[in-house]
């Protein structure tokens, strides 16, 4: 694998996309019965489920000295699981790690921004991802795949939350990275937007990225993260046209 | 220990100060709290200050065996500590969301921008290589912890001397410090965070948050750079909404801050180099400096007044002309009159009944007068009303004044008064006729 090239000068990528390509996506909603809303999504390679419960009662597990309902709004839980068979060395710990615990975090930062938390007060809200095959762009996949179960579950949110990750290489920034992209060790970004309003949820990159090209960048990954939210809103609108068929409507 | 929860009106005070530029210990919006960083005795251990927050960092090392799929490369170990002396809300098993948040920056920050060289850690490629361990202790926690736990820890790491070795063949030599004086590490860059707080929905920002600022902020953007104006890691928390355009204007502002705390972390370094090439005494115990009570010294902070009479002067001039206060005595009994308004009278009922009464009696002009009268009397009821009113020293949250019907029935038997002449009234004779022998 020595002297993989990221972008050859024809413009390919290493999996025959373009630059600003997107990979194939993929998405089903209303996967289980039982959880109150739920999504699959494939990106690509990379597999990721989201399974929703709630609004339900705030547990009081974690607390001390009673619940850890909030007055005045919803809690949201998120729980972020990567199979061991996911990656391609066999992982140990699927979660309970910092990693994973650093996922959840984030996810949960993500949706207490989208979801309008203040309709649900003293209640909670859980979300679990799990992911199937990693491919790169696992954060991406998973915040999809979140929004996904949330509007099958039917809780009300500010707008779909799309995601996608960007990368640059050679002075041209890539949207939606795989794996062989993301290992080579150039810098990674991760966004998450709210489409109409443009609002970034969260932000996150690693590795050495000069400040000049940073526009550049956050740029490809808005456009990517729009172009994922024409393809959610489709499947959505799909959904609801099967759903209202069987219902006879 | 739950930590105290900060008070309303010291939150409400915060964020009007920020609303107007001002932050509570005198600083503009992008500055920085003073840096001071002091070095221990043996290498690699230092504390750095930001302000009033302590992090004390120490480098070790040791040769272990390499992980599998990385054999000819060293390992970097980096743990973030929150102890108890920092803040009594650290207690052990309590912090987990936050020390991991803080543990995975700090990770992603230091080793995915390759700020070491980690092939220069290899001995055997394979099967030994240096391990290096950067511990961090937070001792006092006054906001900003991930700032001053990433230049302690690069400080730390560029401090650092790890015994040499040589390799002749199969033979491997670790040398002594004593043999052989101990190498530094091979470090490309510095990466430094610089953390933006963002108030009232990202409208306001400011740079190094201290501890009051960061409990009433919306959410936090840190951004990682090093002084060629490399971005190593940026990361948003806490569920604010970002625009890009903000996001830009940081890594502007980040690019400078870096570059100022760069340039003092490359002199403390250099001091400590030369003191310890002089031979003169240094450690913990000569930087620390005495704080003994006798000796309390606070640090001047200063403050421009020299627009401050004009201020007062501008602001004497644009202040309006106290209101007209109408002194119209007010006869309600014999012996009993009434100049002016007081504070809203807690005997709801029967204020109500005398002052329908009023409005119903009299002739057309005396009724006009009143419904005037009347009318200053309600519009200074209903701001009155609007305004919480502090009626009894009682610890009873809510205290609500039952006059449900005041306002309406107060309308419309001012409408319907012009016309009527009688109207069902509660009040004795006596007192109308008082009422027109007034008017």
């Amino acid at each position: 694998m020595a002297g993989l090239e990221l972008l050859s000068d024809q413009g390919y990528r290493v999996d025959g996309r373009r630059a600003g390509e997107l990979r194939k996506i993929q998405a089903r909603m209303g996967v289980f019965a039982q959880a109150d809303g739920s999504a699959y999504i494939e990106q690509g390679n990379t597999k990721a489920l989201a399974v929703v419960y709630g609004p339900h009662e705030a547990s009081g597990l974690r607390g001390i000295g009673g619940s850890r309902a909030l007055p005045d709004r919803a809690l949201v839980n998120c729980q972020y699981s990567s199979a061991t068979f996911s990656t391609g060395e066999r992982k140990r710990r699927p979660h309970g790690d910092r990693k994973s615990c650093e996922m959840g975090l984030q996810l949960r930062q993500t949706f207490e921004a989208a979801i309008l938390t203040q309709l649900h007060p003293r209640s909670q809200i859980d979300i679990y991802v799990q992911v199937l095959q990693a491919d790169g762009g696992t954060y991406a996949a998973c915040v999809n795949a979140a929004t996904l179960a949330v509007l099958d579950a039917g809780i009300p949110m500010r707008d779909f939350v799309c995601a996608c990750s960007a990368g640059f290489v050679e002075g041209t920034a890539l949207a939606d990275l795989s794996h062989v992209e993301e290992a080579a060790g150039g810098p990674q970004l991760a966004l998450a937007l709210l489409p109409a309003s443009g609002q970034i949820a969260l932000l996150e990159m690693d590795a050495r990225l000069h400040e000049d090209h940073l526009e550049r960048v956050l740029e490809a990954a808005a456009q990517a993260a729009r172009d994922v939210h024409t393809l959610l809103d489709h499947v959505v609108r799909q959904h609801v046209r099967e759903a209202s068929i069987l219902l006879g409507d | 220990m739950k930590e105290t929860p900060l008070s309303n009106c010291e939150r409400r005070f915060l964020l009007r100060a920020i609303e107007e530029k001002k932050r509570l210990d005198g600083r503009q919006t992008y500055d920085y709290r003073s840096i001071r960083v002091s070095f221990g005795t043996d290498y690699g251990c230092c504390v750095v200050e930001l302000g009033k927050t302590r992090v004390l960092g120490q480098v070790s090392c040791e040769l272990v065996s390499p992980k599998l799929n990385r054999a000819t490369e060293g390992i970097l170990f980096f743990n973030l500590e929150l102890s108890q002396m920092a803040a009594p809300a650290f207690e052990p098993g309590r912090q987990s969301d936050l020390l991991v948040k803080l543990n995975r920056l700090l990770e992603r920050c230091l080793r995915n921008s390759k700020c070491i060289d980690t092939e220069s850690l290899c001995v055997v490629a394979g099967e030994k290589v240096w391990q290096i361990r950067v511990d961090l202790h937070l001792l006092n926690h006054d906001g900003n912890i991930i700032d001053a736990a990433s230049i302690a820890a690069i400080v730390a790491l560029c401090h650092f001397r790890r015994p040499d070795v040589s390799v002749q063949g199969d033979e491997v030599t670790l040398y002594t410090p004593e043999e052989r004086d101990p190498v530094p590490l091979s470090i490309h860059h510095m990466p430094i965070c610089v953390s933006f707080a963002f108030f009232q929905q990202g409208m306001y920002l400011l740079v190094d948050p201290n501890e009051r600022e960061e409990r009433v902020m919306d959410g936090l953007l840190v951004i990682a750079m090093n002084k060629h104006r490399e971005i190593c890691t940026i990361q948003s928390s806490g569920g604010i909404m970002l625009l890009k355009d903000q996001v830009l204007r940081c890594s502007k502002i980040a690019g400078v801050k870096v570059a100022e705390i760069t340039e003092l972390i490359q002199k403390a370094l250099e001091n400590d180099q030369k003191v310890r090439k002089e031979g003169g005494k240094f450690g913990f115990a000569e930087s620390i400096a005495n704080q003994r009570i006798t000796a309390f010294k606070m640090e001047k902070a200063p403050i421009d007044t020299s627009d401050v009479e004009e201020k007062a002067e501008e602001i004497i001039a644009e202040a309006e002309p106290p209101p007209e206060v109408v002194a119209e005595p007010v006869l309600w009994t014999p012996g009993t009159a009434q100049i002016g308004e007081g504070i809203e009278n807690s005997w709801g009922a029967l204020e109500d009944s005398e002052k329908e009464a009023e409005d119903e009696g009299g002739s057309d002009e005396a009724v006009l007068d009143d419904m005037k009268m009347d009318m200053a009397a309600e519009v200074s009821d209903i701001g009155s009303q609007d305004a919480p009113i502090v009626l009894s020293d009682s610890e009873e949250e809510e205290m609500i004044i039952l006059e449900p019907d005041k306002n309406p029935k107060k309308i419309r038997t001012q409408t319907i008064s012009a016309k009527q002449e009688k109207a069902p009234s509660k009040k004795p004779a006596k007192k109308r006729k008082k009422k027109r022998v007034v008017n």
